[in-house]
C-alpha cells in the first residue's frame, strides 16, 4: 500500500492517455451492465419461478381455453397441493401502446400460490370484498400514476358486457410490490367479474397448481395430461420454469443476438484499452531499470506494474458498473415492453471480476518484462 | 502563404502521414476494428428492424382490406358472424372474379409447434381461409407438394413457418385436438407475413378450434380509390359494428412496436459504442503524434506551416474510421444479411418468421455515422501536432 503514491504518480504522467483509457474501459463496463440487464429483460421472470409450481394449459396452444371443471379433478390429483387460474383479458387502455398484462384470477387462491405478490392486508381485504376490484403492480403503477381508489377504464378487445359495452371499469383496491426479477406490471382483477360478459363461457385460460414436493414433478404432470387425454381439450402440464421459459424464447434469438453481437464489442474495446496500457508501460522501461538500481527486487517491480494496470481497470471498470446501475435504475426504457429491467447483483460481481481480469492480462506481458529486465541492456537502450 | 502552397502542403503531408500508418500497425488496427466492431453492431441490429419491417411492409396490397370487430386491434381479438361477413363481403366497391367476391372470410389461431432452434414450442400462426384468399393475396405460390383439398383435412405451410418450425415438412402430420392434419404443400409470398402462416380450409378449422365466429374478412377491392366508399358504407351500416383498414395501415401497425424498440436498442447501444470507439481513437492519434515528434517537428522546422500538418493528422484519422466503417459494413453484410429468426409478434401473439436485412441505406448512414467518429478522434491530437515547440521536439527521443 505504501507504494500506492508511486502508482499513482505513474498513471498521471500521460494524463490525457490515462484518461482516455479510463473513458474506454468505463464505457465497456458500462455496455457490459446494460447488456447485463437486456439479457435478464429477454428471459423476464425464468429466474424467479418456484420449483413447486406446475403450469397447465391447452394442448394445441395457449389461447385455447380449458373447461373451469379441470380445477377440481386437478385437486384431487395426489401431490398437488393447490390450484389456481387464470384468464388473459388484453384490452386496450386508452391507447394500444399503453400495454400492461391484465388478468382475471381467482384472488384467493391465486395470492396463495403467489407469496411473492406483496399486498398490505387491509389491501387485501378490500379487494377480496370488492367484485369490480383489481391490484396493479408497482412499475405499472408509477408509470401511469395509478393511485388506491382510482378507476381505470380498460377497453376489451375480447370480452362484451351483457349491455353489450366493451369498457370494464376496474378500481384500483391495492398496489403490490414484489422481490427483484418478479414481473410486476400486471393487473389482476377477479375472475367472478367476468361473470358479467355476454357470453360467460365457464372457461379459463391456464390453471397454476403448487406441488407438495417437486421431486415428484414428472409423474404429477404425467397424471394430470393422463387424466385429460383424448378428451375435447386436452391438456400440456410443465414446470413454471419450461411455461415461463417458452414464453422467453418465443421472443425468440433476438435477445441472444443482440448479446452475441455486443459482448463482440466489449471485447474489441477492450482490446485497444488494454493495447495502450501495455504500450504505456513498455515506455517506461528504462525508469523501471532505475527502480532496480536503486535496489527494487523483480518481484516488487512486477506487482507494481500489475498493480497499476489493475487499479486502473478496477477503477474504471467499477465506474462503468456503476454507471449502469444507475442507467437501469430508471427501469424498463422501453415503456411496457421488456417489465423486468435492472442490473442483477451477480452479473455486477461478474463485472468486477472480470474487471480484475482485464487488469491482470493487460499487466501480465509487461510485468512480465519488467521482472526479467536487466539494468545494463534497459539503460542502454534510449 | 499562397491557398495552392497550402494545399500542396497538405497534400504533402497527408500522403506521408498515410504512406506511414504501415510503421503503426499495432495501434492502427485497433482503431480500424474498433470503429469496424461498432458499425458492425450498428448495421446488424438494425437489419434487424429493417427486415421485421420489410416483411410486414410485403404484406397487403395497395387495394387489399382488412375487416375486423371495432374496436379489435389485431385478428386474434375479433370476431365476425357468417351473416356480417356475408354483408361484408356485398360491400361496395369490393373486386370480383369468376368465383365471385375477392373477399375471404378468416379465422386465425395458433397452434404451438417446437422451434427447431431452441426445441421450445412457439406459437405459430394456422389462418384458415376460403376460396378467395389465393385471389385477395394474388401472391402465393406453391414451392413443393400441392394445393390443400377443400373439406379434407390438410394444410399447407409457408415456406418461413417451415424453415423455423419443426414438423411442417412435406407430407408431416399435424395434431389440432382429435384429429390428425397433414401437410400437403410449402408456399411462398413474396417474403411476406404469409410465410409464417400454416393454410388450412377454414370451414375445418372453426370445428376443430370451437369457433363459431370469424375474425376477419380480408378482401381486395376492384381499385385503392374505392377504399373511402367502401369503410363509409360498413360503418354506417346499423347491422354491422365494424374496423375497416387498409391492410398496408393494418400491418405497419402490427410491426410499429417491435421496430421501435430495436431501432431504439440500437441507436442507444450504438452511441455508447461510438463513444468508446472515438477514445480509442484519439489514444490511437495521440500515439501516432508522440511516435512522429521529431518527424513532425523536421517538417516544420522544413518550412511546413502548422495548419497542414494538423489537417494532414485529421485526414489520418478519418481515413482509418473510414475504413474502419467499410470494414465493419462489410462484416455485417456477409455475416447477417438474409439471416433466418423469428420472434413473437405481441400484437398478433404469434410467430413472424423473418430475414435480417442490410439495406444500402443502412450501409451508408453507417459509414457516415464513422465521420464525426474520426474527425472527433483526431481533433485534439491535431491540436498538439501542430503546436509542438519546434526546438524541444527536435530533441525528443
Amino acid at each position: 500500500m505504501r507504494f500506492l503514491p508511486l502508482v499513482w504518480k505513474n498513471l498521471g504522467r500521460r494524463k490525457v492517455r490515462t484518461t482516455f483509457t479510463a473513458l474506454s474501459i468505463v464505457i465497456s463496463f458500462l455496455l457490459f451492465g446494460i447488456l447485463a440487464a437486456i439479457r435478464l429483460a429477454f428471459s423476464a421472470g425464468v429466474d424467479v419461478t418456484g420449483a413447486d409450481r406446475l403450469a397447465v394449459t391447452h394442448k394445441v396452444s395457449i389461447i385455447q381455453p380449458l373447461p373451469i371443471s379441470y380445477g377440481d379433478q386437478i385437486a384431487r390429483v395426489p401431490g398437488v397441493r393447490e390450484v389456481t387460474h387464470a384468464n388473459w383479458f388484453g384490452g386496450i387502455y386508452k391507447d394500444p401502446k399503453n400495454f400492461f398484462p391484465r388478468m382475471g384470477v381467482d384472488p384467493v387462491t391465486y395470492l396463495d400460490i403467489y407469496p411473492e405478490i406483496k399486498l398490505p392486508e387491509d389491501q387485501k381485504k378490500a379487494w377480496l370484498a370488492d367484485r369490480t376490484g383489481a391490484i396493479v403492480g408497482r412499475v405499472t403503477a408509477d408509470r401511469f400514476g395509478f393511485k388506491v381508489g382510482d378507476r381505470i377504464p380498460i377497453l376489451s378487445t375480447i370480452y362484451t358486457k351483457l349491455d353489450g359495452g366493451r369498457t370494464w371499469d376496474f378500481t384500483v383496491d391495492g398496489i403490490y410490490d414484489a422481490p427483484k426479477g418478479f414481473d410486476t406490471s400486471a393487473l389482476f382483477f377477479q375472475y367472478d367479474y367476468l361473470k358479467e360478459a355476454a357470453f360467460t363461457t365457464n372457461q379459463v385460460g391456464w390453471y397454476i397448481i403448487r406441488i407438495s414436493d417437486p421431486q415428484h414433478a414428472q409423474r404429477i404432470v404425467d397424471q394430470i395430461d393422463a387424466l385429460f387425454a383424448n378428451s375435447h381439450a386436452e391438456t400440456k402440464t410443465s414446470t413454471e420454469k419450461a411455461f415461463a421459459e417458452g414464453f422467453a424464447k418465443q421472443a425468440g434469438d433476438i435477445g441472444a443476438i443482440i448479446t452475441g453481437i455486443v459482448s463482440a464489442v466489449f471485447f474489441t474495446l477492450l482490446l485497444v484499452a488494454g493495447n495502450t496500457m501495455a504500450q504505456s508501460v513498455r515506455e517506461r522501461t528504462s525508469e523501471l531499470a532505475v527502480l532496480k538500481t536503486l535496489g527494487y527486487g523483480d518481484g516488487l517491480v512486477m506487482r507494481l506494474v500489475l498493480f497499476e494496470s489493475c487499479l486502473l481497470a478496477l477503477v474504471a471498470g467499477g465506474l462503468g458498473l456503476v454507471l449502469a446501475k444507475l442507467a437501469t435504475s430508471g427501469g424498463d426504457p422501453t415503456g411496457g415492453f421488456l417489465p423486468v429491467f435492472y442490473l442483477p447483483g451477480r452479473d455486477f460481481g461478474l463485472g468486477i471480476g472480470l474487471a480484475v481480469a482485464l487488469g491482470l492480462a493487460t499487466g501480465a506481458l509487461p510485468a512480465w518484462q519488467a521482472m526479467r529486465l536487466r539494468i545494463v541492456d534497459a539503460l542502454r537502450r534510449v | 502563404m499562397g491557398l495552392l502552397r497550402w494545399f500542396s502542403q497538405v497534400w504533402a503531408v497527408t500522403l506521408l502521414n498515410l504512406r506511414t500508418i504501415g510503421q503503426r500497425r499495432g495501434s492502427s488496427a485497433a482503431t480500424v476494428f474498433g470503429v469496424a466492431g461498432v458499425v458492425m453492431v450498428f448495421v446488424a441490429v438494425l437489419s434487424i428492424a429493417e427486415g421485421f419491417h420489410a416483411t410486414l411492409a410485403a404484406t397487403g396490397s395497395p387495394a387489399g382490406v382488412i375487416v375486423m370487430r371495432g374496436g379489435s386491434d389485431s385478428e386474434m381479438m375479433s370476431g365476425i358472424s357468417r351473416d356480417n361477413a356475408r354483408i361484408i363481403a356485398d360491400g361496395p366497391g369490393v373486386g370480383r372474379t369468376g368465383q365471385g367476391e375477392t373477399a375471404s372470410s378468416e379465422l386465425y389461431v395458433v397452434v404451438s409447434l417446437p422451434k427447431r432452434t431452441t426445441h421450445t414450442d412457439a406459437n405459430v400462426p394456422l389462418r384458415g381461409v376460403q376460396p378467395a384468399a389465393f385471389a385477395v393475396r394474388g401472391n402465393i405460390h406453391l414451392i413443393s407438394g400441392r394445393p390443400f383439398r377443400w373439406g379434407h383435412n390438410e394444410v399447407i405451410a409457408g415456406v418461413g413457418a417451415a424453415r423455423q418450425f419443426a414438423g411442417l415438412d412435406l407430407g408431416s402430420t399435424l395434431h389440432l385436438g382429435e384429429n390428425v392434419w397433414q401437410v400437403v404443400g410449402i408456399f411462398e409470398s413474396g417474403g411476406s407475413l404469409s410465410e409464417s402462416e400454416i393454410w388450412t380450409d377454414v370451414d375445418l378449422l372453426m370445428p376443430a378450434y370451437r369457433r363459431t365466429l370469424f375474425q376477419s374478412v380480408h378482401l381486395e377491392l376492384a381499385s385503392p380509390a374505392a377504399f373511402d366508399r367502401f369503410k363509409d358504407a360498413l360503418t354506417t351500416d346499423p347491422r354491422l359494428d365494424v374496423s375497416v383498414l387498409r391492410e398496408a395501415d393494418y400491418y405497419a401497425e402490427q410491426s410499429r412496436s417491435l421496430t421501435t424498440i430495436i431501432t431504439r436498442l440500437g441507436y442507444s447501444i450504438t452511441i455508447l459504442m461510438g463513444i468508446g470507439a472515438v477514445f480509442g481513437a484519439v489514444l490511437t492519434m495521440y500515439s501516432a503524434v508522440a511516435s512522429r515528434t521529431r518527424e513532425i517537428a523536421t517538417l516544420r522546422a522544413l518550412g511546413f506551416g502548422s495548419g497542414p500538418v494538423e489537417v494532414s493528422v485529421l485526414a489520418e484519422s478519418l481515413v482509418l474510421a473510414l475504413a474502419g466503417g467499410v470494414i465493419g459494413g462489410l462484416l455485417a453484410y456477409l455475416l447477417f444479411d438474409g439471416y433466418r429468426t423469428s420472434t413473437l409478434n405481441w400484437q398478433s401473439f404469434s410467430q413472424v418468421a423473418f430475414a435480417f436485412k442490410v439495406t444500402p441505406r443502412l450501409l451508408v448512414t453507417a459509414i457516415v455515422v464513422t465521420l464525426p467518429m474520426g474527425l472527433i478522434g483526431g481533433i485534439f491530437p491535431a491540436i498538439r501536432a501542430g503546436t509542438l515547440p519546434v526546438a524541444s521536439a527536435l530533441r525528443e527521443t
